[in-house]
């Protein structure tokens, strides 16, 4: 049984990438059957996370429009067996995603994979919208910061009605992920808690990924996070959402980088 | 304990709960909000037939605009007409 899950916020920034690369991963790792797919038509990035951007041949676009077929526009990752990638065009602008040729498009790919994840663009124009529109479950990411939690909250209420499945009387499953999060930060009254975020939107927790430099470190050299550092606070905490929405339990924590007892020392010396 | 002992010493308030505080009044009135008509495109749109069907109007020099006050909220509308109106009404009549 198939499932498509879109990536979203509504605010840029926050991680869409970065989320739909590491969990499209971790879930391959599994075992699982995954194809990622950029709906940031005119500007990709998924390509360059991913480190497949000198293989795009075609794109969604073309796919959309019939110029090519879709087992021609997919790529193959080099490192998982199981991941592939659909790639948006660079050159197009969005409005060449049609209704009509996204749902054909995403009829297919159900057809090949176990898992479609939809990176969403920033925004709430037609991009987000058609990367939601066909979407069983949605990962809304949020950092602990005000304005990603508004755009969330409005994200949330798009999900709940603009969805093919809103619109049949069903349900997107929601799962709220939140990046960046500095615990220090949130114990000293800096930063939105974990509570605060899930209380105001109201949304159940899939996740909590801690701010770290294994992010940034995984994008320069185009590998998702999960794989370029797999024992790193952010990849465990990745896997550990990939494996709640497989829909097993796992205790939630934020994982914080494991250190040393020199940098110990030195941090106490510091402080 | 030690926490809000430290912020003491420092001088400086959590800015947190401001945060938070914020979002949950904005949210609530913005989710109110979602899904209803825009009130003021209704208002414009309404008064304009209204007021067309007596007077040739130009519907660029229509304003109507809503002004937020703690306890009530004022509606200006605003609607420029030009000043041989009632000549040409008599002409036709």
């Amino acid at each position: 049984m198939s499932k498509v899950l879109v990536v979203t916020s509504g605010k840029g920034g926050v991680g869409k990438t970065t989320t739909t690369a590491a969990l499209g991963a971790a879930l391959a790792q599994r075992g699982d059957k995954v194809v990622v797919v950029d709906f940031d038509v005119g500007l990709r990035n998924l390509d360059l996370v991913m480190g497949a951007e000198r293989r795009v041949v075609f794109d969604l676009i073309n796919v959309v429009q019939g110029v090519a077929k879709l087992p021609q526009a997919l790529i193959k990752d080099k490192r998982l067996e199981n991941l592939w990638l659909l790639p948006a065009s660079q050159t197009r602008d969005k409005d060449a995603l049609t209704e009509e040729g996204v749902g054909k498009v995403i009829d297919d790919l159900r057809s090949r994979f176990d898992w479609v994840i939809c990176d969403s663009p920033a925004g709430i124009e037609r991009g987000a919208s058609m990367a939601m529109r066909f979407a069983d479950e949605a990962v809304i990411v949020t950092n602990p910061e005000v304005s990603s939690v508004r755009d969330s909250d409005r994200i949330i209420g798009m999900l709940d009605s603009k969805t093919v499945r809103a619109e049949k009387g069903e349900r997107v499953e929601k799962h709220i992920l939140i990046t960046r999060y500095d615990p220090s930060r949130a114990a000293r009254g800096e930063m939105l808690t974990i509570d605060d975020i899930l209380e105001i939107l109201a949304t159940p927790l899939l996740g909590i990924i801690p701010e770290s430099q294994d992010v940034l470190k995984a994008s320069n050299v185009g590998t998702p996070v999960t794989l370029s550092n797999a024992e790193g606070a952010p990849a465990r905490a990745y896997i550990d959402a990939a494996r709640r929405l497989c829909g097993d339990t796992v205790p939630m924590q934020v994982p914080t980088e494991r250190k040393g007892f020199m940098d110990r020392l030195l941090r106490r010396r510091a402080a | 304990m030690s926490m809000g002992l430290l912020r003491l010493l420092r001088g400086n308030k959590a800015s947190a709960p401001v945060a938070r505080e914020r979002l949950q009044i904005l949210l609530a009135h913005e989710r109110g909000q979602r899904g209803q008509p825009d009130l003021l495109g209704v208002l414009r749109e309404e008064i304009l037939a209204v007021v067309s069907r007596h007077v040739t109007l130009d519907p660029t020099k229509v304003i109507v605009r809503l002004e937020r006050g703690d306890e009530v909220s004022t509606l200006e509308v605003d609607i420029e007409v030009p000043n041989d109106f009632e000549r040409k009404r008599v002409a036709v009549a």
